[in-house]
């Protein structure tokens, strides 16, 4: 294969790439077993019993992660599958050391969730071959993600947990829909943007010095206002809700330029959330809550005010990787588990973290303003707001610079359905992401 | 369209922005504010994390437990803090509470209990870098069970304290107060339960033998005829012996208790009116030494001023600048002067120990769990602030005050203080604090005689149980000789 391709420097180069995602990789297995050795020592006071088998399972899904991407998507980013593992291998050290603290024992769980995630991001690599492809399948995506979005209300299937109307249970596993939903929605935004984005462009100029898109134009704006409210309203998932609009809008200004429709999507945003605000008590507990904690310290403010103790004890340097009392804080391990690392882990932990979600965020935009096609650019674009929007709103909810929305923490907090959806989300990336160097490489 | 993902992306780096920022804010600004807020109890549970040293008493060659960490099977909390005699030592120990923090020993020794002694520093460096639990030391005290269990049975059922020194050291041999209460009950995770006890047993906390005052009666005379023997004055002096003195400035007359003479008329000597406690003579006395020498010698005794028991302490106190009709009725331990049990056993231990004050404390030493020696206390003389030495007296007056306070059991009011076996010297005391109130009523003394091995001081406000008839000689003598029985009897 080498001889035949020898003539182009594109190998070369590919494999350049892939090395340095095999070495970051193994950077990132050697921090993430770094961790996990950290914990044990903790709170055991010894090595961790199993920490060569879980090292070379580790490895293991480490290397066939990197073979499918070396295999399946050469020449892609190279950072951001290391950046995904380390993130992964991080947040299972956390949920192993908050097992010890709530004797519970959800590592095993999360450990599996992350091999079958694996699958699917080599699965997700192998399917899609191109993500041009996705492009056809469009509406199929789209309603698909549209009936995942509502599966959790009809009756039997979906539960409610915390007041959320958002799970799926089947017999022992829970799943929320919601996480892979949000992906489905995106690929189904790109794909109708990337179509409709001359028409939706050209449309707003011929209004000449107003500026106003034509009526026939917010329809898709106020379709997906209404999914994202309806999302609000049925499911009571903040979170959800605003992702959805969000990424729609900010997807829809990329594919348009239009200032207008930011202006029209915040508006309606404000419009929103102020009718939720007078109609749904829970809204106003949040926002009430998140103003001021103290107050209601003893019911609806105790898990902010937890997280705030949690960080502010941990200080700039932490208190030490096993050694905080993070169970603490009410639903740690999902939600809040970046209150956890603060205190433990301390401001040069929390940045660190914050670096890689950064850096991450970067390189996913890096992708999309390299890609040359339009579904592809809105794609990874959108995919890449999507997961630094979460990470924002996550991250200000625990840290109270936003009102609380209960979203999960990428690839970090404790559950399946987020784990598995990111990792599509990276497979994703790498696919729009291979397809542009390869169109580099063969112009 | 990659310049509208340029700014996306610029839109999202900026939120970003705005979280590290906000960490910052948050992990360094307000880091000391929240993690010191009280309601964050990752403090606490770390201290609960740690066994903590246990606060022991000697009885002989045994070990007296009086509050000690158990192991519980919670996994919030690994150590529950445990008194097994908690309303004997309850004013002691003080309690260890989730809700209420710390108070008595507890708090006071806690450096010692958790083990963060000075003296520790090496050793805990050292479990730092191996990474072995730290371990709290256990804290000796001073008290002897015996003694403090014969304080409790003698005062019974009725409010009021009494406080046992060691002389030559100053050691607190007793410390009881009546009523007391039950640490276990603070000291409970159960939020609901701690404070519906902590509501109820407000009287029951509170440390009546060292932070509430009373007035000492006549066994404030034991100062004020220290006060008189240092300005010259002889024991074998002779006053006149009138049924009522009107100091100067006032026409408010000072009967003697009873309203009789002293000596059926006839003049009286010092030592005589010390042993029958008689008024007219020591109010006369005290207008004569003067406030300024009074107050002075009251002062040299520990009066206005506290100084490290090793608990927390109210200081007794006596105005500074006093009118005659005040100096002759705080002479007589009346008006304005007020004494804690502690302070007039600091009386009693100074004469005892010829004019010199030891410093009082509770803890004797610091073990670790090896039992090696962490910290001993040296007995220390009391130099309070203010004064120059801790000399209360001179030698000569402290023997002629330990010969009239033995007139007083042998000769006079303290009969009841006597101990089969044992030479007892002593003072007794009858306050009336208001008319037609019950008189509070003391006893404060030393025992025995020729080698002083324990000072008391007895306090019964309210009278006791004999009510208005109460003395300080009949209530509160028989509970300081039951005392100083259990401290030097055979």
């Amino acid at each position: 294969m080498s001889a035949i391709a020898a003539p182009l420097p594109a190998p070369a180069d590919a494999r350049r790439r892939a090395n340095s995602e095999l070495g970051l990789l193994i950077l990132a297995l050697l921090v993430t077993l770094g961790a996990h050795t950290l914990v044990g020592l903790a709170q055991t006071g010894a090595v961790p019993a199993g920490l060569a088998a879980y090292g070379g399972a580790m490895a293991a899904l480490g290397a066939a992660a990197h073979l499918a991407s070396r295999r399946l998507a050469s020449s892609a980013d190279p950072v951001l599958l290391p950046l995904a593992f380390l993130l992964n291998g991080l947040g299972l050290a956390m949920v192993r050391r908050l097992d010890f603290a709530e004797q519970t024992s959800q590592a095993p769980a999360q450990t599996i969730w992350t091999v079958v995630a694996i699958v699917v991001f080599i699965v997700t690599l192998a399917v899609v071959r191109d993500h041009r492809m996705l492009d056809d399948y469009r509406y199929l995506v789209g309603i698909g993600a549209l009936v995942f979005l509502l599966l959790p209300l009809v009756p039997g299937i979906g539960k409610e947990v915390n007041g959320a109307r958002i799970w799926l249970g089947l017999g022992g596993l829970s799943f929320q829909p919601g996480e892979v939903a949000k992906l489905g929605l995106v690929v189904f935004f790109a794909s109708y943007l990337a179509e409709k984005r001359a028409l939706l462009t050209v449309a707003t100029n011929r209004l000449g010095p107003l500026m106003v898109p034509p009526a026939r134009a917010f329809g898709p704006i106020l379709a997906v206002w209404g999914v994202s409210l309806s999302v609000l309203v049925f499911q009571k998932d903040l979170g959800l809700s605003l992702l959805i609009f969000g990424i729609f809008v900010a997807m829809l200004y990329v594919a348009t330029a239009r200032l207008t429709y930011v202006l029209l999507g915040l508006a309606l945003f404000s419009a929103g959330a102020y009718a939720a605000w007078t109609i749904f008590s829970h809204v106003q507990s949040r926002i009430s809550t998140w103003l001021d904690p103290w107050s209601v310290y003893d019911s609806a403010g105790y898990q902010v005010a937890q997280s705030l103790f949690a960080m502010a004890t941990g200080g700039i340097f932490g208190v030490g990787l096993g050694q905080g009392r993070p169970d603490i804080i009410p639903e740690v391990n999902t939600d809040f588990i970046f209150a956890a690392f603060g205190e433990e882990i301390g401001l040069l932990g929390t940045t660190a973290l914050l670096l890689c979600f950064f850096l991450f965020v970067g390189r996913g935009f890096a992708v999309a303003t390299r890609s040359r096609d339009d579904f592809g650019q809105l794609l990874a674009a959108g995919m890449t707001f999507l997961f630094g929007l979460q990470v924002f709103v996550i991250l200000g909810g625990v840290t109270q610079l936003l009102p609380l929305t209960g979203v999960t923490l990428p690839f970090m907090s404790y559950g399946g359905s987020s784990l598995l959806a990111n990792y599509a989300l990276v497979a994703l990336l790498l696919r729009v992401s291979a397809s542009s160097s390869a169109g580099q490489s063969s112009a | 369209m990659t310049r509208q993902v340029r700014r996306v992306a610029a839109v999202l780096f900026l939120l970003f922005g705005a979280l590290f920022v906000n960490l910052n804010y948050l992990q360094v600004l307000r880091a000391d504010n929240l993690s010191n807020d009280n309601r964050n109890s990752r403090t606490i549970i770390a201290e609960y994390s740690i066994r903590r040293g246990s606060i022991v008493a000697e009885q002989g060659r045994d070990t007296v437990v009086l509050a000690e960490s158990v192991a519980t099977d919670g996994d919030r909390f690994k150590y529950r803090r445990r008194y097994p005699e908690p309303e004997l030592y309850a004013h002691v120990t003080g309690f260890y509470s989730l809700v209420y923090g710390r108070t008595g020993l507890e708090d006071t020794a806690n450096g010692f209990l958790v083990g963060d002694a000075p003296e520790q520093f090496a050793r805990n460096v050292g479990d730092l870098l191996t990474g072995r639990e730290p371990e709290g030391d256990d804290v000796v005290v001073t008290l002897r069970p015996e003694v403090q269990r014969a304080a409790r049975e003698a005062l019974g059922d009725r409010v009021g304290a009494v406080v046992a020194l060691e002389p030559q050291t100053g050691a607190v041999l007793a410390l009881w107060a009546n009523p007391s209460y039950d640490p276990n009950r603070l000291a409970t995770f159960d939020r609901d339960r701690a404070v519906r006890y902590w509501e109820r047993s407000e009287n029951e906390r509170r440390s009546r033998a060292l932070r509430e005052t009373y007035p000492p009666g006549s066994t404030f005379k034991v100062v004020t005829a220290a006060a008189a023997l240092e300005d010259g004055i002889d024991p074998d002096d002779t006053f006149d012996d009138p049924s009522s003195y009107t100091p100067p400035q006032t026409t408010a007359a000072i009967p003697n208790f009873g309203g009789g003479l002293c000596n059926g008329g006839s003049p009286i000597t010092l030592a005589r009116a010390f042993e029958v406690s008689c008024n007219t003579t020591f109010a006369q006395l005290g207008v004569d030494v003067g406030a300024d020498l009074l107050v002075e010698q009251a002062e040299a005794f520990g009066f206005n001023e506290t100084f490290d028991l090793d608990l927390p302490m109210a200081a007794s106190a006596i105005p500074a600048d006093l009118d005659p009709p005040s100096t002759a009725q705080s002479a007589i331990g009346q008006r304005d002067v007020r004494a804690t049990p502690l302070q007039m056993a600091m009386v009693s231990a100074a004469v005892a120990n010829d004019g010199v004050l030891m410093r009082p404390h509770v803890i004797t030493r610091v073990e670790d769990f090896a039992g090696r020696v962490v910290r001993e206390t040296t007995p220390s003389m009391l130099v309070l602030d203010g004064q120059d030495d801790a000399r209360a007296v001179s030698r000569e007056t402290a023997a002629a005050l330990q010969d009239m306070m033995r007139g007083v059991v042998t000769n006079g009011s303290g009969g009841a203080a006597a101990v089969p076996g044992v030479e007892v010297a002593g003072k007794t005391g009858t306050a009336q604090t208001a008319e037609g109130a019950n008189p509070t009523v003391w006893f404060t003394g030393f025992a025995p005689f020729e080698d002083p091995q324990v000072a008391v001081a007895v306090v019964v406000p309210d009278g006791g149980d004999v009510g208005s008839e109460a003395t300080g000689g009949a209530v509160a003598a028989p509970i300081a000789s039951a005392v100083i029985d259990a401290a030097v009897g055979e």
